[in-house]
């Protein structure tokens, strides 16, 4: 039930807003999805070295949440996303997108098969009448449960050691798969996925249960330096990780108001989860004739920049002068001492040479104008075999 | 003496025209029939202490190109947005409306899940198609009829915009301009309020109910405006709508321009087919190389043009314009704010705009009666109270309430309404506020009723149209308001129109003015420098 005067408070508080509110030395909050989270607590830098030294508390229960349950869920899934969701064993996650009829993307997200008939699909959009309209046909009943269920990434080196000593035993679970624990009366469910491309988790519980969780957690895991962070430190780890955001890196299909913004999976670099094989799925036409007819109009690069001055918002161009691309995130690497960037780039320039990105560097209330080599590089950016190891390692 | 252009009619759009030739450095004189400017943007003092925007009372259409080309924040013109409004519903609960995306999107849940978030899409849709109409706002219609090269660059200008479309939205676009609101809302709601709520933008100020195919563009034209950038927004003019039309006055005037008030046209003098000034009522004659009527084409051309001077197929065109009435608007003077049990202590809903019809059923019902020729027995009103965002137009803690009435007939059942009609018509809408509101009707200091009627006989609208003829689709583009005679001029060589029957239509927009001079500098020969081109803001 929404409240009447719901308007009173347009950005809503999360059910960990009790903790986090304290916590937030400077007050700094930004609007996610109708709530209120923590841009940064205190020092952004600090909360990220936290992701990449120890480990990191994170709110993520904005996060919009489809419960999608029925005999024909699988089939139902498989007709909406790119990836083959029959295949998906219970008690996994993967990480999957969905199109158009026309092949655009319309979101990515990480779909949990929680039983045979029973999924979760968590994404940054709503999707309500798109998710419903696609069931027909097909025996299945979905439901919003954004505010029905708290979330928290652990993330960090030492986050299995935080679960461990909380008595979360996840030693054996192994990236994309979840266990279920009893916590007070309730119980919280652990996937082992994140958005930091470091070792961590994410775990997921009743709002009722929240506070219990983030207290157990604290308890246990600040001795072990956990420490909460904020919005800002987390976009930092997921540009070093190479990782989308929706209306960041993409605009969605469906809110995109000139036709030509929209993306395929193909040209955001999606292109290896699609199961071409596994049957009809929305957008497959358009997705083969792009594959077969090499139509794809841009490709998604990871690009390595000269210097130390990070190119966000930067046009990119062929041999100085002809524009062929832009940047959608970029940062300096505190990581990996390297100056990275996301960029979407006309398809004939998809190799990347000779391309040069203009950055305007602040010096001082003044810009000076840079026009810089750029190359290619590997996405991820930073992918460290820890994130991956089973059982994972102590720190 | 000779001026170089006369205006007929001092409301905004033979303001902004006039303004325009005045900045090139012709010698206008604009010649207006009452005793004040405005027309139908007016603002005047009915009651001692309070103003009122007598007719029009909400701006987005007007053009910021404008504004600025004329320099009308100098000349005291200030827009304020405004937030709230809300659908009462019959059994006491309502539908709110917030610029916040959240805090409206939790609104319209609260209704249904489902519907708030396809209002999403809608939007998106509704905007591409803003995206499409805003650049032709500022262009002249080209003639496909005629193959001179400018109707020809224009042309293929259009099938540019067109073919960057995909088959999708150009399908999509056909649809929308054909369809009747119920029906396009329907591809994307299931909630009966929320569709209530955003059908009325479609049959405001037209004789079209929301079952009327063709409806669903009347929505458009009342969305493609903005409030500096926000399209869709609406805002009130500071001081009412006269402010603009003062603004304009004042910008006129500082340019070496002249109005003269109570100076009814009687006549457009025409000579070997060509015009050479007018005769006032009373007498008075004024020559002017040109004669530019800011009156509704019928009035113009009808009324105060020897029919001799014109082909029998122009009149016979002009004849079939359509302007029926279908409005009719209360003004009210409130001793303070009137309490509706159904809003919540505090709500920004009496900030906006309020309705009282809570389905689309509903207000078709209210068109079935003026079908009959009868004005609506449960009509549909937009009822808003400016005063509780702008300071200016009453004194501290009493309010100005404007209540936009739909519908109401040119004639009643075929004849003429009597000022029996009119106060039935009134008590019809206070009565109805009334069942919301309880205790209103105490606070009710002054009134003003304005049926079709008084529509016509003080703005010269014809038949009370609001628009100076149908916003429905045979009436736009190259159809506004004759075919072949969309360019502002007419059969009578130096004879223009640059009000609301031209293109792109009625509404406080300035547009069809700003295009008018634009045509008349360019016949002239004279510089269209300080006039902006239509802003992207999408
Ligand atoms: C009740 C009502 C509510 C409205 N609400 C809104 C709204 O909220 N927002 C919005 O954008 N639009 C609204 N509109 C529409 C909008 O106000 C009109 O479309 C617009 O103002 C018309 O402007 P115009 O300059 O084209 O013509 P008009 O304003 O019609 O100007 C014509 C002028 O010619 C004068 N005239 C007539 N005959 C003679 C004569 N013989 N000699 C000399 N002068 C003459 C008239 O007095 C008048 O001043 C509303 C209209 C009405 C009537």
């Amino acid at each position: 039930m929404i409240p009447q005067r719901h308007y009173e408070k347009p950005l809503r508080e999360t059910p960990f807003h009790p903790r986090t509110a304290p916590l937030n030395r400077l007050q700094n909050w930004g609007a996610w999805a109708g709530y209120m989270t923590p841009s940064c607590y205190g020092d952004s830098a600090m909360e990220h070295t936290g992701i990449r030294n120890t480990a990191t508390l994170y709110d993520i229960s904005p996060m919009i949440k489809y419960r999608i349950r029925g005999p024909e869920a699988a089939d139902y899934l498989n007709r909406l996303t790119l990836r083959d969701a029959a295949r998906l064993p219970v008690g996994a996650v993967h990480y999957t997108a969905w199109t158009d009829d026309a092949g655009q993307v319309m979101d990515d997200g990480t779909l949990f098969r929680l039983g045979a008939d029973d999924f979760r699909l968590c994404c940054q959009e709503r999707h309500l009448p798109w998710l419903l309209d696609s069931a027909w046909g097909f025996d299945v009943t979905i439901g919003d449960e954004t505010d029905r269920i708290a979330g928290l990434a652990l993330q960090g080196p030492v986050s299995a050691t935080v679960l461990a000593a909380a008595g979360f035993d996840v030693s054996a679970l192994k990236p994309f798969r979840l266990a279920t624990f009893p916590l007070s009366a309730g119980e919280v469910t652990i996937s082992r996925t994140g958005f930091t491309g470091d070792l961590g988790y994410e775990l997921w519980t009743t709002p009722e249960d929240a506070l219990v969780l983030w207290d157990h957690l604290m308890a246990h895991g600040a001795p072990l330096g956990l420490v909460p962070t904020g919005t800002d430190a987390v976009m930092l780890a997921r540009t070093e990780a190479g990782f989308l955001t929706t209306n960041l890196d993409f605009i969605p299909a469906q809110q995109a108001l000139r036709e030509d913004r929209t993306r395929s999976p193909l040209e955001l670099g999606l292109g290896w989860m699609i199961a071409w094989d596994k049957g009809p799925f929305t957008g497959r036409r358009a997705l083969m004739a792009e594959r077969e007819g090499k139509t794809s109009r841009w490709a998604l690069v990871g690009l390595d920049i000269p210097g130390n001055v990070s190119a966000e918002g930067s046009i990119l161009y062929h041999g100085k002068r002809r524009e062929a691309g832009f940047v959608t995130a970029a940062c300096w690497s505190p990581t990996l001492k390297r100056n990275i960037a996301i960029a979407h780039v006309a398809a004939k320039y998809a190799d990347c040479r000779d391309l040069w990105v203009e950055i305007y560097a602040l010096r001082e209330l003044q810009y000076h104008k840079l026009m810089l080599p750029v190359t290619k590089t590997e996405r991820p950016f930073f992918a460290p075999d820890r994130r991956r190891a089973t059982p994972p390692g102590r720190f | 003496m000779t001026y170089d252009a006369v205006i007929l009619g001092a409301g905004h759009n033979g303001l902004v025209t006039a303004c325009y030739l005045a900045r090139a450095g012709m010698k206008v004189l604009v010649v207006e029939k009452n005793d004040w400017i405005g027309g139908a943007a007016v603002s005047r003092e009915l009651t001692p202490g309070f103003t009122y925007s007598n007719c029009s009372y909400v701006a987005s259409l007007f053009r910021p190109e404008i504004m600025r080309d004329l320099e009308l924040p100098r000349h005291g013109l200030q827009i304020l947005p405004y937030e709230g409004g809300a659908v009462l519903q019959e059994g006491g609960g309502y539908l709110g409306m917030f610029r916040d995306h959240d805090a409206n999107r939790r609104e319209f849940a609260r209704h249904s899940p489902r519907d708030a978030e396809a209002y999403d899409i809608y939007s998106r849709d509704v905007l591409r198609h803003c995206r499409f109409i805003r650049p032709l706002l500022l262009r002249t219609p080209p003639d496909p009829a005629r193959f001179r090269p400018r109707d020809m660059g224009e042309l293929l200008w259009i099938g540019k915009q067109v073919s960057a479309l995909s088959e999708a939205q150009i399908a999509g676009m056909v649809r929308f301009w054909t369809m009747s609101i119920s029906d396009y809302l329907d591809h994307y709601f299931e909630n009966p309020v929320i569709k209530a709520y955003l059908a009325v933008s479609a049959i405001i100020g037209t004789a079209l109910g929301p079952m009327s195919p063709g409806s669903a563009y009347v929505l458009l034209h009342h969305y493609m405006g903005d409030v500096d950038g926000n399209i869709g927004a609406w805002g009130f003019a500071r001081g009412g709508m006269g402010a603009i039309t003062r603004a304009l006055a004042s910008s006129l005037r500082s340019s070496g321009g002249e109005i003269r008030t109570g100076a009814a046209v009687e006549k457009v003098l025409v000579k070997g087919g060509r015009t050479t000034g007018v005769v006032l009522e009373g007498g008075d004659e004024i020559r002017a190389k040109r004669v530019i009527s800011n009156m509704d084409v019928k009035r113009t051309m009808l009324r105060h043009v020897d029919e001799a001077d014109l082909p029998g197929d122009y009149i016979a065109s002009v004849r079939k314009f359509k302007t029926r009435g279908s409005s009719g608007k209360l003004n009210i003077a409130l001793d303070g704010v009137p309490k509706f049990p159904a809003l919540p202590e505090g709500s920004t809903a009496l900030k906006g705009d309020l309705h009282f019809t809570d389905s689309i059923e509903k207000m078709e019902r209210a068109y079935d009666d003026w079908k009959a020729g009868h004005f609506s027995r449960d009509p549909f009103q937009d009822v808003m109270i400016p005063t509780m965002i702008d300071p200016t137009m009453t004194p501290p803690g009493k309010h100005f309430m404007s209540c936009f009435v739909q519908y109401a007939p040119p004639k009643i059942e075929g004849r003429d309404w009597t000022d029996a009609d009119r106060d039935a018509f009134g008590q019809t809408c206070l009565d109805q506020i009334e069942r919301y509101a309880p205790g209103f009707k105490n606070l009710v200091l002054h009134v003003e009723v304005r049926t079709p009627r008084e529509l016509e006989a003080e703005v010269g609208l014809t038949e009370g149209n609001i628009f100076q003829g149908e916003l429905t689709f045979d009436q736009l583009l190259f159809n506004r308001p004759v075919p072949g005679y969309a360019n502002y001029r007419t059969p009578v060589r130096d004879l223009w129109i640059c009000g609301s029957s031209t293109h792109p239509g009625g509404g406080v927009m300035g547009a069809p003015g700003r295009n008018a001079a634009a045509e008349i500098l360019r016949d002239a020969k004279l510089s269209v420098r300080d006039m902006s081109d239509a802003w992207a803001v999408l």
